[in-house]
């Protein structure tokens, strides 16, 4: 029976492959592509003013609300962030993903590589209730401020209006430091394999040729690393552009995208706004997305 | 380059500092006799919020959802995983460059997407929120870890060996159960454990399609944005960090082993 079947499918390898693809493929269009659809179409439609119910009517109501003031704030805002954050991780990921791949033993590799996948594995909320923790008042992060005399240069800062507040742990620096923390090792990891990539023979040749160290890593290492970086920055990008929890935790009252669909869906009922909201976030990813591919990042993940 | 090895030595050591102070604050903290604020140095250490927590039977229901929901979530991916990358090694066909795309998209794209997509998609089609519904948002960005690791698997097996396989008289399945499968196992492995990882942590896709059902991270927000006992949270932190630790540094043995062989 099982023979039979199995000559069958060799015999008619087309049958085999709508075997093996069918049920991921439908699986993904069924629960992925046609919620997506569902969604852009929601985007066109309205709340009516008085039963609070969605109008099935196409409209572009729902875009002419997200150019009001208050929204283009928020989109503004956490694209800023999206993009502080993803150069903050490019910038604290490069030492050590330079060191782990072109520095470190294979012993010293292996710890190093395990010490970057348990933070990234640890759950994500207890990572950010650390960081609840370490920002509080009270916390650590204040006590090493205090003891260093320091307390003026901390006080300061939090007094900045836009990224200030009354403790790190309610405001924008404090948003800022977590989100870093938690995307730091989806940089780090494509960093160091982009880095491993990079051919000895390149670096000596160009060496040979008289380029000193520095013009070295300019001209040969550093373009043949972008890809990795892109393709760390999809996730650091993305994850901080949809994220609601760590501004719900450590924030105040000035929203991210995240909170204001989950707001908009959530109390309010208003699908169509909470629908034309995300539409953002998938126009600025995808458009990042083929930014990436052009690069060759796909290839780094 | 010699100068400047011990400046990136030093920042190096910084990243890492910085990447795992917040772990060792989470595991002092779960000590701390201190019941509503985090003052640093804790004013005493004690093991009684331990039994405290373990008593907690919302804890305890959370944290069993997750783990079903975990299960099931990454059966589904290891099915749909490997079937996705079978295909894509073993014929060509129009659009096979899509698949990638298609499957990496649920984590490219932000979750928000994708919970808010389901939740108005569920809400069309008039059903109810549920463990399955949770299971199912699960599933689409969870696929995509099993294929990475199978498809790569794939490429590194060699054809000889299956041609072998066929030569000798064994059928395709047969084939597929004693020579393949073998080699696929630790690729299986490996992505299971992401994928079961990934649903167990998950929170903002299950947010949308959860409705009054409380997985761990939806417990844990819960903790965090209304505390009932913040002791508990502390504990709970602590046994989480714990519970994901181990199994990775099992996985990264098991790994090196494999390829050490």
């Amino acid at each position: 029976m099982l023979a039979r079947l199995s000559n069958y499918l060799y015999r008619h390898p087309t049958v085999l492959l709508l075997m093996l693809l069918g049920p991921p493929l439908l699986y993904m269009l069924g629960f992925y592509v046609a919620p997506l659809a569902v969604l852009l179409v929601n985007s066109f439609y309205r709340l009516d003013d008085f039963t609070g119910q969605v109008v099935r009517e196409v409209s572009l109501q729902q875009y002419a609300t997200l150019l009001q003031g208050a929204n283009l704030d928020i989109f503004g805002r956490t694209a800023l962030m999206a993009f502080v954050v993803t150069l903050a991780c490019v910038v604290l990921a490069f030492p050590l993903a330079y060191y782990i791949a072109r520095h470190a033993g294979p012993r010293t590799k292996a710890a190093l590589y395990l010490s970057v996948l348990l933070p990234l594995w640890s759950s994500y909320l207890v990572k950010v209730y650390a960081w609840k923790l370490l920002l509080s008042q009270e916390g650590i992060v204040n006590w090493v401020f205090e003891k260093l005399g320091l307390q003026g240069v901390l006080t300061a800062l939090l007094a900045v209006p836009g990224i200030g507040g009354p403790s790190l742990s309610i405001s924008n620096i404090g948003i800022f430091i977590a989100f870093v923390y938690t995307w730091l090792p989806y940089m780090i990891l494509p960093m160091q394999a982009a880095l491993e990539r990079v051919p000895n023979s390149l670096l000596e040749a160009s060496g040979d040729l008289g380029a000193r160290p520095a013009e070295t890593f300019r001209t040969v290492t550093l373009p043949l690393i972008i890809p990795g970086v892109v393709a760390g920055s999809i996730f650091t990008f993305s994850l901080t552009l949809g994220d609601f929890v760590i501004p719900a935790i450590l924030g105040n009252s000035s929203f991210y995208i995240g909170q204001a669909v989950l707001t908009f869906q959530g109390s309010s009922g208003n699908v169509p706004l909470a629908a034309a909201f995300t539409v953002v976030p998938i126009v600025i990813m995808i458009l990042y997305l083929i930014g990436a591919k052009r690069v060759g990042a796909f290839d780094a993940l | 380059m010699s100068k400047s090895l011990p400046i990136l030595r030093a920042a190096a050591g910084m990243t890492l500092a910085f990447l795992f102070l917040p772990l060792v604050i989470i595991l002092l903290y779960a000590f701390n006799t201190e019941e509503a604020a985090f003052t640093f140095p804790p004013p005493g250490l004690t093991l009684q919020w331990f039994g405290v927590a373990l008593q907690r039977q919302d804890f305890w229901n959370a944290f069993g959802l997750s783990l079903r929901v975990a299960a099931i979530a990454t059966a589904a991916a290891l099915v749909l995983g490997t079937l996705a990358a079978a295909a894509v090694y073993r014929f060509n066909f129009f659009g096979k460059e899509t698949i990638s795309f298609l499957l990496l998209l649920p984590i490219a794209l932000p979750g928000i997407v994708s919970g808010i997509a389901l939740r108005a998609s569920l809400g069309l089609a008039d059903i109810p929120f549920s463990f399955w519904t949770i299971v199912i948002g699960h599933a689409t960005f969870c696929v995509v870890t099993v294929y990475n690791n199978v498809l790569a698997r794939f490429r590194r097996l060699s054809r000889s060996q299956i041609e072998a396989s066929m030569d000798l008289g064994a059928n395709g399945i047969q084939t597929f159960r004693y020579i393949i499968l073998p080699e696929l196992a630790t690729a299986l492995l490996a992505g299971g454990m992401l994928a079961f990882a990934l649903s167990f942590d998950e929170i903002i896709v299950t947010t949308f399609t959860a409705g009054q059902e409380q997985t761990l991270p939806i417990w844990m927000f819960s903790q965090l944005t209304r505390p009932r006992q913040r002791p508990v949270t502390n504990v709970v932190a602590f046994l989480v960090i714990l519970l994901t630790a181990l199994p990775i540094l099992w996985a990264h043995r098991l790994t090196q082993k494999s390829n050490e062989s």
